[in-house]
């Protein structure tokens, strides 16, 4: 995973509540068996006039010139910030894969879809949660500044705005833990690989009826 | 001894170790696996050289891209193809539980396939890469959506990190109206709570409403917990239960039988204990329920209008409701009865089950599809339950009456296959999201119970299903 520790970048508003994970990445897509070639078709509904097809070529798409990320402004953009229950719905992690893969670092929101929450900590993609008035904040502030750029820190927990004033965000430890080093969670949890086995064996005498 | 609820049941009994923070290791017994979903997971493994842990929990089916017709003429599209026959590959290599691949008999959706063979038991965590996986909580099964992340985990480790979720409790008291089915439970919660209402708990439903619902009515009705927010959503068991499983080909017999059933029926919140939001429902005073928006929250009942954007105050919202009626191609204050639709579809991991389908059959026999209605189609949930409706004969009055009779799977509840809408066409649907797109690019999507959506495909527009003949 890629590892988070600093992060400044430009910012983009999201400016809908209850954005779902397939208007962030639409179902065609997710018949591909790889883990890549997502970013291109992140919101494609939305961000092009036509319907698109896995494997396409995208460049010469027509794009929607009202969608927010089609502004020239926000080329470039690595921080989302959305409303609330920002990716919820289906739990296909080729949400967080076309983000990441799109140039998203983090995301800022009031609330997030369970899932996808989980789905983008593994991904080094950072969902930061902010409650409703400073997301609110953070839209105004945006909207008339070209170039609005924030700075988070995910040791500090803080997001620091152009001003250096600050908002500090709440992140489970283990979670701040595998992101600041990039460690495979996988990877962590074999090394209890005994107590795991250990637990089953239990599992089997008790419940025999779940190993038949 | 402290009360627990049924989850704090099912979390502290497959608890196998936990960080300082909280971040709790957790067993997993069961994992259920499509075609989607598990192809990067199992990439993953071989990059790493791991093998899978336990692959006995393991039951696989393709689903998602399966067509539902002309199954002799095989996947025709080359990218679903080639997903499915990749699921084939991985289940060969690194083995399963059991494998119901394209064209067996008993292949099917994922989440009717597990409790109808009893590979879904009481007591069990089950996970799938597939946010309905929640549906297995009509159990008393912890059951909850993963990513591929996790699907990986599992794989690997048979177990996943998660931190304990809030408790809640959703009690729906009172007998429950002729016409009104779990889906319109399930609509009516989500129109109360909101569709982040259940963000971070554990659901469960109790009440003398829940006590009378069948299993597959406790399915459909922990299968939309998700759209309320909630990952998992979960009933504790009772005699409706055990009656269910008894004689399933996976569930356990004999003596074990025995020894299992009586663990069972320990699982149910313990009387006093404590959890951390209720909400109430009156189960006597529901209606049918028809979505109207782009969102499963965005709902009123059969009998009301489609709501007027400018009497809502808060900003975000209106926007909102706004965006979704451009969308839905529909006007404020439109009575729902008036809303004219042009295609059916009845199935999903929602409502596809034996029961979804005699409630549509008894709205449709002796009717026709109306002229208006370009296509009704019913897709059963799996090969069982198509066998078991054919045996009823329930294929027979779908087809005398106009209705596409089906090859089980997802179908157009997400359109993965060929069966989609058209930009501008309008559903009546028996799934679970009216999201933009979800059933084709520019689909328009009315989420309703069988019976309303059979009703609708008869009249070419919404009824109330109570006022019919």
């Amino acid at each position: 995973m890629q590892k988070f520790t600093v992060h400044k970048g430009l910012v983009a508003p999201m400016d809908r509540a209850n954005v779902d994970t397939d208007a962030i990445i639409p179902k065609q897509f997710l018949k591909s068996i790889r883990r890549i070639g997502f970013g291109q078709n992140l919101f494609d509904a939305w961000r092009y006039m036509d319907e698109g097809q896995p494997g396409q070529d995208c460049t010469n798409r027509p794009l929607n010139r009202d969608f927010i990320l089609n502004q020239a402004r926000y080329k470039g953009a690595s921080i989302l910030i959305a409303r609330k229950n920002f990716g919820c719905g289906s739990s296909r992690e080729h949400a967080p894969w076309a983000l990441g893969e799109y140039g998203f670092r983090a995301i800022i929101a009031p609330s997030y879809g369970d899932i996808f929450f989980n789905n983008s900590l593994k991904n080094g993609l950072l969902p930061i949660v902010l409650d409703e008035a400073k997301v609110d904040r953070l839209f105004s502030e945006a909207a008339p500044f070209p170039g609005y750029a924030l700075e988070i820190n995910l040791e500090a927990q803080v997001v620091i705005k152009p001003d250096g004033s600050s908002y500090s965000f709440d992140v489970e430890p283990f979670s701040k833990y595998c992101l600041l080093n990039g460690f495979d969670d996988i990877g962590l949890t074999l090394r209890h690989a005994e107590t795991i086995r250990a637990f089953e064996n239990k599992r089997k005498i008790e419940q025999p009826w779940l190993f038949t | 001894m402290i009360q627990q609820t049924l989850y704090d049941k099912l979390w502290n009994s497959h608890a196998v170790r936990a960080e300082d923070d909280g971040t709790t290791l957790l067993y997993i017994d069961r994992h259920l696996v499509h075609e989607v979903t598990s192809p990067q997971a199992y990439e993953g493994l071989k990059i790493s050289g791991r093998p899978v842990w336990r692959k006995d929990s393991v039951v696989a089916t393709a689903d998602h891209n399966t067509p539902t017709d002309h199954w002799e003429e095989g996947i025709k599209d080359p990218i679903s193809r080639l997903q499915v026959e990749t699921l084939d590959a991985n289940i060969k290599e690194y083995g399963a539980r059991v494998f119901f691949p394209f064209l067996d008999k008993r292949q099917g959706i994922v989440h009717v396939i597990g409790p109808e063979n009893g590979f879904t038991l009481p007591g069990m965590t089950v996970v799938c890469g597939d946010s309905h996986t929640s549906t297995h909580g009509a159990f008393a099964c912890l059951a909850y959506g993963i990513g591929t992340s996790e699907v990986e985990h599992v794989l690997a480790a048979q177990t996943l990190l998660a931190k304990k979720m809030q408790n809640m409790l959703v009690l729906v008291e009172g007998a429950i109206p002729r016409g009104v089915t779990a889906k319109d439970i399930a609509l009516a919660i989500i129109r109360q709570i909101g569709t982040a209402g259940g963000t971070g708990c554990a659901v469960e439903f109790a009440g003398s409403a829940i006590r009378a619902l069948s299993m597959e009515g406790r399915m459909t009705l922990c299968n939309m917990a998700i759209e309320g927010g909630a990952r998992a959503g979960m009933i504790g068991v009772d005699d409706v239960t055990l009656n269910y499983l008894k004689g399933r080909p996976y569930a356990p017999v004999g003596v074990m039988w025995d020894q299992a059933a009586a663990y069972w029926k320990t699982l149910q919140s313990d009387p006093g204990s404590k959890f951390d939001r209720v909400v109430q429902l009156d189960a006597r005073e529901l209606k049918p329920h028809v979505t109207w928006g782009t969102s499963p929250e965005m709902v009123v009942t059969v009998d009301d209008r489609v709501p007027d954007p400018d009497k809502e105050k808060d900003a975000v919202r209106r926007e909102g409701m706004e965006r979704a009626l451009v969308y839905m191609g529909l006007n404020p204050n439109t009575a729902i009865k008036d809303i004219r639709i042009d295609k059916v579809f009845i199935g999903s991991c929602t409502n596809s089950r034996i029961e979804d389908l005699r409630a549509a059959a008894a709205v449709v026999r002796g009717r026709h599809r109306a002229p208006n209605v370009k296509l009704a189609m019913v897709v059963p949930g799996s090969g069982q339950v198509k066998l078991q409706a054919e045996k009823e004969g329930l294929d027979r009055i779908f087809k005398d009456a106009g209705f596409e009779w089906r090859e089980p799977g997802c179908s157009m509840c997400l359109g993965m296959n060929a069966d989609r809408l058209e930009p501008g066409e309008r559903c009546a649907s028996t799934s679970n999201r009216n999201f933009e797109g979800r059933q084709g690019t520019g689909g328009r999507t009315h989420l309703v119970s069988p019976a309303m959506a059979a009703a609708a495909g008869v009249e070419g527009h919404f009824v109330d299903v109570r006022e019919l003949r």
